[in-house]
């Protein structure tokens, strides 16, 4: 069920209508408008979510109606009302009127958000500053009762705090603070929980449903969750290439998509998460982990003390072959410490690992080159995972290079491999010739050169669009299938880990805080922390079901 | 766009590639147009400039052709600012690049080292030096090296330690590549562009660095430099100026073409995402 | 208490930097070529074999190096920097009594270089567009190519010989007995073209810094964040892009000192100025090596004076360094 809609709309009068929108982008971008003849309205009372993946120009209507777009982007055709005036056609101090006035803004990136040399009082005061509302000494009340208001631990403190002092969600919740001081009539949200972890997302959540209920203000909510627009949208429209795809009532619209790419959007995120039942290709023990254990010391300094983070605490489990396991945490887990011990590309403080028999934890130097072929790792970042200066043919032929495989064999090898995973002949270019998946593709085509026993994804599916998302992990189930790989799927996203894995292990401070197979872990978790991981999960039937039978009884 | 187009389209580095040229032309040339050494006393002292023909220039306070000083002073600066800079790239770059990649006890002492180097003023230093090691081109060349490889050092250190990190220098290691392979094939050519800036504008400062030494009577005495040329001017500055005027302009028109020419690599090889240029 | 410790620090690390530099020092007296007496002597007193005999016997050079070592520390410990035949009289004499002077010229130069620098720097980024901001960059980078001591040369030329403004060498004006505020001024008037030209060559850095700094500065999302607000653009401009802004500055400015350091070397000379640059031009033309070593060591610490200043002030603005976290 879905939370927005417990608020009917106030009025039929919209607050704010963007008609016919057209924005310009300069030359030489993708394309030549940022947005085309966009027009929907955000009614009083409503909280509208705007939908798309990168690219889409989701962004790019709110920043017009701000007066914010960036330098070489202007607006070249349309209208945006609000309040009776054109907001396109305002001078900049008009536009200054409006900002924290009447209509608030919050951003994506709370850590770089904030003037790093002000502290957090002074920061909210500017707002009334701007607008020449209320004295020095009601400015000071009025900022704490704000903190207050979003949720602050401690606000007296956190008033005087300098924001490198706050941790992400902190610091989304002072920036909340700062675009309610003036109970603007629309706020305006910039995908702002994005950056942040499940669980502080939910929370998050929870506040700005919190604070409309209370204000009555208007919700504009850009994201590209899905499942967002499940827990919290009144009306949605979905955006593709700038261009609005689908509009209407958010309820309609998650239960009878109309447009083909809607479909796509809603099933590469289904919110009824429950993975089938599966089992092992065979019972061979091809991996086994015991009792690895890794702490992090921070030197400190002048200004800080010694601090130990134990991201690895006592883990142990065991991987068949053929079996599919994603390990799931939150940052901080240790879930990608423990990926990169069992690459050995960190070293355990102690502990064992044994592949095939051999462990690998002891190994080092030259006997540890000749067996880390063994276990290879896809990366994160499409971007940073593969040398800009190198042809993606060489740079999947140098692994078998580097284990004495002629060149020109290697070379041919790499190609057969491109063709694999869908992209042959391409051996010749350059990785910026190519997408973000496009180039994960190359990276799953590098790991399996040296034909390894176990393959470590490392969030290989985080930096991409869903849409895109969706492709590779079948390519990776494809794979399995064809190549009898075992995978070992490390994600904070236990949406991604639901379609492929057959075991699911959940981290949390560097322990294992419950693993079994992912149907059971879905449906009857055992331990509160896989729960609330669940419930975290936007849009989740269950988790709104509970969520609002909690509003109910208030 | 390639190379060459992104140079082009900073106008300040199209000039300086002229005026560099220029000057590297009147250095080659300089043994067509003025055979005989600068440093035959030919004509009266003091010839102002076109007074005489063959003296464009005039002549300096021995009578020396200052046309020929200028032409062969040329040669001068632009060998020792290339060579001190070779030097100094040679020393800077290994030490910063083992630093920055192997870390450590390495990499402790060589930033506790360019620490040292940066709080002594590094031209006292080469004065110093110059002055122990009795001045000639040699020992020019050497303090000016010594005086110049810390920046080099720091800048390696700082690109190999980004870069290390990165996820296709992992992946390297992943598949078994050794340290010194990563080093060079992985690394290096990543790391090239900030050094390839670096370097063209060391060559600007030793230049500077150079004509400075000479200024204060620390030049090879078997060189004519311009800085020696302006020293020696020096205290007949009020009769005749055009012998301090014209070889400090030739610096600073070289210094200034390896400025802007240093400039236009660095948008050639680093093209910003941002239209704007910062 | 935190800004305590990061100054005791600093004071360890100054020491230790000096502690190493009369190593140095003593390394280069025994690396030159010729006899190690006849370098302390210099040029001067070379010819004078008592002279010689005197300081082989104060140095013990024919001792072992360690023990000359020793010796040459525990002196450099006591305030004993050799002596200086040529002129007769100690070292550190010599050097205390110029000393102020150069104190005087890179303190003003130094201030005047970073106010000028940054108002230019700042201005250049309000104009990035326009035509007065291109030309700001264009001085600014004319500047940075120019040769110190020809520029001085020149100034000297035009503002002295050609118009007469200003007076071409010296501290004062010789002759006259001017006390309080009319010494004051006329030191002034001397200072005005020593002070600018050695200024100008950072003035130029920190105009190109500050200006590159702002603008990146006003790319941040927290730039974003206030006008977001409905702030006024002069307020985002002084208080969130210009405070940001200059954090790097502070921090070149302890690097340029060094540069500041060796280019009064050059200026003193040009300008007649009585300070430790000009001794040093004289010590070389004299070859008088003592005096020289002596000079660059307190060159390093001044050096090392403004480095912690500007580290002060650094902990003063950034408050990741003021508060704990």
């Amino acid at each position: 069920m879905n939370k927005g809609n417990h608020i009917a709309s106030t009025t039929d009068t919209p607050l704010l209508s963007l008609q016919d929108l057209t924005i310009a982008l300069p030359k030489g971008a993708d394309r030549a408008y940022a947005v085309e003849n966009l027009s929907y309205d955000v009614l009083c009372g409503e909280i509208l979510c705007v939908v798309g993946e990168s690219g889409s120009g989701k962004s790019m209507a709110a920043n017009a109606v701000m007066g914010l777009l960036p330098k070489g982007v202007r607006p070249v055709g349309g209208k945006a009302m609000f309040a009776g005036q054109d907001l396109l056609s305002i001078t900049e101090k008009q536009h200054r009127e409006l900002r924290g006035l009447r209509i608030g803004m919050i951003f994506q990136e709370p850590m770089t958000a904030l003037n790093p040399l002000m502290r957090v009082g002074a920061q909210i005061n500017e707002v009334f500053e701007a607008h020449s509302q209320l004295n020095r000494a009601e400015r000071g009340a009025k900022a704490l009762e704000l903190l207050k208001e979003v949720g602050l631990p401690d606000p007296e403190k956190a008033i005087r705090a300098y924001p490198f002092q706050l941790s992400g969600g902190q610091r989304q919740r002072v920036m909340i603070a700062m675009a309610l001081a003036l109970e603007p009539e629309l706020l305006i949200a910039d995908e702002p929980t994005t950056a942040l972890d499940v669980t502080t997302q939910a929370q998050i959540l929870d506040l700005i449903i919190d604070l409309q209920k209370r204000h009555g203000m208007a919700v504009m909510f850009i994201t590209h969750d899905f499942g967002v627009v499940a827990e919290i949208a009144t009306r949605v429209c979905v955006m593709r290439h700038g261009q609005i795809i689908e509009l209407g009532e958010a309820k309609e619209v998650l239960a009878n998509p109309q447009h083909e790419y809607t479909r796509a959007l809603i099933e590469a995120i289904p919110s009824d998460i429950v993975p089938d039942a599966r089992g092992a290709e065979t019972d061979t023990l091809l991996l086994d982990v015991k009792g690895l254990n890794k702490v992090f010391r921070s030197s400190g300094g002048l200004f800080k003390p010694a601090r130990e983070v134990h991201a690895l605490d006592n883990v142990s489990f065991s991987l068949a072959k053929g079996e599919t396991i994603g390990i799931v945490g939150e940052s901080g887990s240790g879930k990608s410490t423990l990926g990169r011990c069992i690459v050995r590309l960190e070293t355990p403080d102690s502990g064992t690992m044994s592949l095939s028999g051999i462990d690998f934890m002891q190994l080092n130097g030259e006997s540890l080159r000749r067996e880390r072929k063994r276990v290879q790792m896809i990366f994160q970042d499409p971007y940073a995972s593969l040398n800009p200066r190198t042809r993606v043919g060489m740079a999947i032929a140098q692994g078998p290079i580097a284990n004495g495989v002629p060149k020109k064999k290697a070379l041919i090898q790499a190609d057969d491999l491109l063709e694999l995973v869908g992209l042959a002949n391409t051996a010749n270019r350059f990785p910026h010739e190519f997408s973000g998946g496009q180039r994960q593709r190359i990276g799953i085509a590098r790991a399996l050169a040296l034909e390894p026993e176990l393959i470590v994804a490392d969030e290989a599916v985080s930096a991409l669009d869903v849409s895109i998302q969706a492709q590779i992990l079948k390519l990776l189930e494809d794979l399995k299938q064809k190549l009898s790989l075992s995978l070992l799927f490390i994600t904070h996203d236990l949406r991604v880990a639901a379609q492929i894995c057959d075991h699911i292990i959940v981290m949390q401070h560097g322990r294992i805080v419950e693993q079994g197979p992912a149907r059971d872990v879905f449906l009857a978790p055992q331990q509160a922390y896989t729960r609330q991981l669940l419930e975290a999960i936007p849009g989740r039937p269950e988790a709104t079901e509970t969520a609002a039978q909690q509003r109910g009884s208030e | 766009m390639n190379f060459f187009a992104r140079f082009a389209q900073n106008r300040g580095a199209l000039v300086g590639l002229i005026i560099l040229t220029i000057i590297i032309l009147m250095a080659i040339t300089a043994p067509l147009f003025f055979p005989e050494s600068p440093w035959r006393m030919l004509q009266r002292p003091f010839l102002t400039p076109f007074e005489v023909d063959g003296f464009p220039m005039g002549t300096d306070t021995m009578g020396r052709n200052v046309a020929a000083g200028l032409m062969h002073g040329a040669w001068v600066s632009l060998l020792i600012g290339l060579v001190s800079t070779t030097v100094a790239l040679l020393i800077g770059l290994p030490l910063g690049a083992i630093a920055g990649y192997y870390g450590g006890l390495l990499d402790d002492a060589l930033m506790r080292f360019t620490e040292f180097f940066q709080t002594i003023p590094s031209f006292a230093l080469a004065i110093v030096l110059v002055a122990i090691m009795q001045p000639s081109v040699t020992s020019i060349v050497l303090a000016i090296a010594l005086v110049s490889w810390p920046p080099v050092a720091r800048l390696v250190r700082a690109e190999f330690m980004s870069l290390r990190n990165r996820e296709y220098v992992e992946a390297a290691r992943l598949v078994g590549q050794g340290n010194t392979t990563i080093i060079l094939r992985q690394i290096l050519p990543n790391a090239m562009s900030p050094i390839i800036v670096l370097a063209s504008l060391m060559v600007a400062t030793a230049i500077l660095l150079e004509s400075s030494l000479s200024f204060l009577g620390l030049g090879d005495p078997n060189v004519m430099s311009w800085g020696y040329m302006i020293g020696a001017a020096r205290t007949v500055i009020r009769q005749a100026w055009w012998l301090s005027f014209f070889p400090g302009l030739a610096i600073l028109l070289t210094v200034l073409a390896l400025n802007l020419v240093g400039e236009g690599l660095d948008d050639a090889l680093n093209p910003k995402l941002s239209r704007e240029r910062s | 208490m935190l800004y305590a410790r990061l100054i005791i620090m600093r004071l360890l690390k100054a020491v230790v930097v000096l502690f190493l530099i009369v190593i140095f020092n003593f390394f280069l007296i025994h690396m030159a070529p010729g006899d190690p007496a006849v370098v302390m002597a210099g040029e001067a007193g070379a010819t004078d074999a008592e002279f010689l005999n005197q300081l082989r016997e104060q140095f013990g050079l024919d001792q072992p190096l360690y023990v000359q070592l020793w010796n040459y520390v525990s002196g450099i410990a006591t305030l004993d920097f050799g002596y200086s035949y040529r002129q007769q009289t100690p070292v550190f004499d010599l050097i205390m009594d110029r000393l102020p002077a150069t104190l005087l010229l890179t303190g003003t130069a130094f201030v005047m270089s970073l106010g000028l620098g940054i108002l230019a720097g700042s201005m250049a980024a309000a104009r990035a567009k326009k035509l007065s901001g291109s030309l700001i960059m264009a001085l600014a980078l004319v500047f940075y190519a120019t040769p110190l001591f020809w520029v001085a040369l020149m100034a000297v030329m035009l503002f002295s010989v050609q118009l007469e403004w200003l007076p071409a060498y010296g501290y004062y004006t010789v002759g006259t007995d001017l006390t309080g505020f009319a010494l004051a001024l006329d030191i002034g008037q001397h200072l005005i073209l020593p002070a600018t030209t050695l200024a100008l060559f950072s003035m130029a850095v920190y105009t190109r810094m500050t200006r590159t700094s702002m603008l990146e500065a006003s790319q941040q999302d927290y730039v974003k964040t206030a006008r977001a607000k409905g702030l006024a653009p002069g307020v985002i401009q002084r208080r969130h892009i210009l405070r940001n802004a200059l954090l790097p500055i502070i921090t070149l400015a302890g690097l340029q000192a060094g540069q500041m350091v060796g280019g009064a070397i050059l200026t003193e000379t040009v300008f007649a100025w009585p300070g430790i640059g000009r001794l040093m031009f004289e010590a070389l033309m004299q070859r008088d090596y003592n005096l020289l070593l002596g000079i660059f060591f307190f060159s390093a610490a001044l050096v090392i004076v403004f480095n912690i200043i500007t580290d002060l002030v650094y902990g003063l603005v950034d408050p990741r360094i003021k508060e704990s976290s």
